[in-house]
């Protein structure tokens, strides 16, 4: 995989972060991160808890404003307009555009409660790009069908187990058509037995060509179906290769500690 | 009574079992009741023998200036807390706003509003006129003010905005119970902050925000009775428009309070069903409860 060599971020990177720091208050939660994501690939992301995984990627769809550094998606710089030698901050509305690149799928579902599964995934169809009804709806009927729930169309959030929340929280970012996906721990929040379901979801994903970044702790997942698995501590990129390194003969102390930790 | 419990042994027992059961008796309570009893027998025995005379409450319960005292009161109302509400939602979200101007408004709005009493703001506003004698946009239109803000306008304007500042607080404490996940995945799907807040935040904070603005309501009807003092015909004006015509002043407000029980009763039970409809909730917290107590065994 090409994609390992080309950590300086190459004009093919679908998402290059460059340099990245990110403080919450005195606290660094990034420090100088750097990492290029080439298109049709799955970067899984591990470390602790606090690591900064999670933050990274909240950084990539902007849910978190970065401090220092840049990021860019999709051949835009996030975030920033360059006019010269200034950025300048971009609205509500440009931001919101250029999150349209990304799809992202939380721990904790976060699914429209007051919804039902076929209202949450042609919400932002409906709402955002204002396609037509009729067409959003036969495709979200296609997307229910391919996360295993077509039976759950005019179920509640509530009405549905923590697994089918997820896989309809998938269904409903795939809606949006993006390039890259973003998943932030999304078994983390599921009874064990549940977590199967929704990997099958990302396996099939993955198995599509989709660009995936995953936010895990499930490493017989990332051996599996990552191209490339990194591994973060302290808000620093501490290893990255090719999974059966750094899963399996990682050459770091602190990986190895993690791993072994996890796998205890 | 030293010894209120009974020992017993063991072999004892099954033959308990069988014995009769006789229910605790609660003597205070008959006691208290008779005595509340007494209390309101002489109660109506006072207001049926004392100067009132019943049958002038009669006639003039359904007469056509209480009536019309009725509607504009019912009028005002839904009017002031319609605009009560529109403030409310507008002011919230300005104070929730990250723009510090709309903040500052917001804030401003509300510590006026809430920090003077409603009677002096109907004051003020019936009163404008003596700031401005005409109000509009100079060169282009203007009105006299005394003709814009009669009782009915200047009534709506003090109720409805004093109402806003109460609003805007409910409705802060609402859009604050949803979850900021669900704002986060609304983002991640591309939507602004304003489509956030109609789409997604508002309509799950409705369940926060229907029981104490229907509340208010309640509050509302019995609010608009202030507006009697700068002269809006609502229902305790025009009763005492009669009494000081016929000098009936006791059975006047007998009717008013009459209509007041009335109208507030029937709010009461249309609150009770509205809630019962809310907190069901479409995939509401209490099934979610449910849910999770189902699966909490597992």
């Amino acid at each position: 995989m090409s994609a390992v060599q080309s950590q300086a971020g190459g004009d093919t990177a679908i998402v290059s972060v460059a340099h990245v720091s990110k403080f919450f208050g005195p606290f660094r939660a990034l420090n100088d991160v750097s990492l290029s994501i080439e298109p049709g690939m799955v970067q899984c992301i591990i470390g602790p808890s606090g690591s900064g995984k999670s933050t990274l990627l909240r950084c990539i769809n902007q849910l978190e404003k970065i401090d220092q550094g840049a990021i860019r998606l999709d051949g835009e710089l996030i975030g920033y307009r360059r006019v010269g030698d200034e950025l300048h901050e971009l609205s509500d509305a440009e931001i919101a555009r250029q999150r349209l690149a990304t799809g992202m799928v939380f721990q904790r579902f976060n699914l429209f409660n007051h919804m039902t599964a076929l209202q949450n995934i042609i919400e932002g169809p409906l709402t955002v790009l204002k396609r037509p009804r009729k067409e959003i709806v036969a495709e979200a009927m296609a997307l229910l069908e391919r996360v295993g729930l077509a039976d759950k169309r005019d179920s509640y959030p509530s009405e549905l187990s923590g697994g089918q929340q997820q896989r309809v929280a998938i269904a409903r970012a795939l809606a949006m058509r993006p390039k890259i996906m973003l998943f932030d721990e999304p078994t983390s929040a599921l009874d064990p037995e549940l977590v199967g379901e929704v990997l099958n979801v990302m396996r099939d994903l993955a198995a599509s060509g989709m660009t995936m970044i995953v936010v895990t702790h499930e490493l017989g997942f990332a051996r599996e179906v990552a191209n490339d698995v990194v591994f973060m501590a302290r808000g620093e990129i501490v290893e990255r290769g090719a999974p059966d390194v750094v899963l399996v003969a990682p050459t770091q102390a602190r990986t190895r500690e993690f791993i072994a930790a996890v796998l205890k | 009574m030293s010894d209120t419990t009974s020992p017993i042994a063991g072999r004892e027992l099954a033959a308990v079992a069988q014995l009769r059961i006789v229910p605790r008796r609660f003597y205070g309570r008959w006691v208290a009741a008779a005595a509340i009893l007494a209390v309101l027998a002489w109660l109506v025995s006072a207001f049926v023998e004392g100067d009132i005379a019943w049958p002038v409450v009669g006639q003039f319960f359904t007469a056509p200036a209480i009536l019309s005292g009725l509607g504009n009161t019912l009028i005002m109302t839904v009017c002031a807390m319609a605009l009560g509400v529109v403030l409310g939602v507008v002011f919230a979200i300005m104070y929730m706003s990250p723009n510090p101007v709309l903040r500052g408004v917001a804030l401003f709005y509300i510590w006026f509003f809430r920090g003077t009493p409603l009677l002096l703001q109907l004051l003020i506003w019936f009163n404008l006129a003596l700031v401005f004698p005409t109000i509009g946009i100079p060169g282009l239109f203007s009105w006299r003010t005394i003709d814009v803000i009669g009782p009915f306008m200047a009534t709506l304007l003090g109720l409805g905005m004093n109402q806003g500042a109460y609003t805007a607080e409910v409705v802060r404490g609402g859009i604050l119970s949803v979850d900021t996940g669900q704002t986060e995945a609304a983002k991640a799907i591309g939507m602004t902050r304003l489509t956030t807040l109609r789409r997604i935040v508002l309509p799950q904070a409705m369940r926060v925000i229907i029981p104490p603005v229907g509340n208010e309501v309640i509050s509302m009807v019995k609010l608009t009775s202030v507006a009697s003092v700068i002269q809006y015909a609502e229902i305790l004006r025009n009763a005492q428009t009669i009494y000081y015509a016929n000098a009936r002043v006791i059975e006047l407000l007998i009717v008013a309070a009459g209509w007041y029980l009335l109208v507030v009763t029937l709010l009461q039970i249309g609150q009770y069903f509205l809630e019962r409809h809310f907190s069901k909730g479409r995939g509401g917290s209490r099934k979610q409860r449910a849910a999770a107590v189902e699966e909490e065994p597992a």
